[in-house]
């Protein structure tokens, strides 16, 4: 890795590669550090009610560490009450996740300081909010692996750590409501819509995709709305993007 | 106490993580199956990342209650002008104020 990436071997070049790796890895971690702070309520909320469920400590930490995707961990768990239907489950999940099809499409346009192997590897942590702090860093900059991983390392730790906590509290963390950790689940996705607020053209985009999201959880059952709110946005984008195109070119 | 691992469970684990490394994966290598990326293309893909965190917050604004709807509107308004722990704590103690003192 370190040979690759500084052929020479001038001391101070190899210096000043080491230092920015550095300092990406600690800007990662700075700017993910409120989502951590928003994260690990929900890990002891996921914990507490996979303990209801039946599970372990040691099946939730499992699941945290495998899945990490907070949404599908939370629909998983919603049809584990009404075991053996596979199909249901595996469909669930994919419905849930497909919006990750778009957010790594999204992302590897903005990877080319990452190795082939490492953007593998990378896809592997793409949850929300890993995610969205990628596409923050890599409109004001490169994204770097070092910075990515800045993201991910702590991110990672208090979800599964927070998870396994809230199964074995259990009981013992009373109800969720009265101390208002089940508002950190709406609470991060606020924060994060906010942070990609860039004029009217992103306010069009929320209201498409925010009412096809919220007619179609109305009218259709299931985890559909999460797709349709996905494509409604998109569209209008595109609609957008060309209206723009022809008041230029007019 | 708390290091049972079920095999039902375990396969279940499994297939939840497979399936969404599927999908984490799954644009990525559409992705670069393309030579080139078409500009709408690529203005549409600049779009996905406000238009999913949407459709994910929208449906719990409208199902959820009085009492969160004003955490969530408190939250917003703050993070207008506040970086996003601030705009956390806000959230948050409005949520608390409107079901310990205002009891909705």
């Amino acid at each position: 890795m370190r040979g690759r990436l500084a052929p020479t071997s001038n001391k101070w070049a190899f210096q000043v590669t080491e230092n920015t790796r550095l300092q990406d890895f600690l800007g990662g971690i700075r700017s993910i550090a409120p989502l951590i702070a928003a994260v690990i309520p929900i890990g002891l909320v996921f914990g507490a009610v996979a303990a209801t469920k039946g599970l372990s400590p040691a099946e939730t930490g499992l699941m945290s560490a495998l899945v990490f995707a907070g949404g599908s961990q939370f629909v998983a768990m919603d049809i584990w009450t009404h075991p053996t239907s596979w199909a249901g489950v595996g469909f669930a999940a994919l419905l849930v996740n497909i919006r990750h099809v778009l957010m790594s499409a999204s992302l590897a346009t903005k990877m080319d300081g990452f190795s082939p192997r490492s953007r593998f590897a990378s896809m592997l942590f793409l949850a929300d909010e890993i995610w969205a702090m990628a596409e923050f860093r890599a409109r004001v900059a490169t994204l770097t692996p070092a910075w990515f991983a800045g993201l991910v390392a702590p991110f990672y730790l208090a979800w599964v750590v927070s998870g396994i906590a809230g199964a074995a509290a259990g009981a013992f963390l009373g109800d969720p409501v009265v101390l208002g950790l089940d508002f950190a689940f709406p609470a991060v996705f606020i924060v994060l819509v906010m942070g990609f607020w860039k004029g009217p053209e992103t306010g069009a985009v929320l209201l498409v995709s925010g009412a096809a999201a919220v007619a179609t959880q109305h009218f259709v059952p299931g985890v559909w709305y999460i797709a349709a709110g996905a494509i409604a946005g998109l569209l209008t984008a595109l609609v957008a993007g060309s209206r723009e195109k022809q008041e230029v070119a007019s | 106490m708390g290091f049972e691992l079920s095999t039902e469970m375990t396969l279940l684990i499994i297939a939840a993580a497979i399936a969404t490394y599927m999908t984490r994966i799954g644009g990525f290598l559409l992705i670069t199956r393309m030579k080139t990326i078409p500009p709408r293309m690529e203005q549409a893909l600049n779009a996905v990342p406000a238009a999913v965190l949407t459709t994910l917050v929208a449906p719990a604004f409208f199902t959820s209650g009085w009492d969160v709807k004003i955490a969530m509107l408190a939250a917003m308004l703050v993070g207008l002008r506040y970086p996003g722990l601030i705009m956390l704590a806000g959230g948050w103690v409005a949520a608390m104020a409107c079901r310990h003192l205002i009891g909705l």
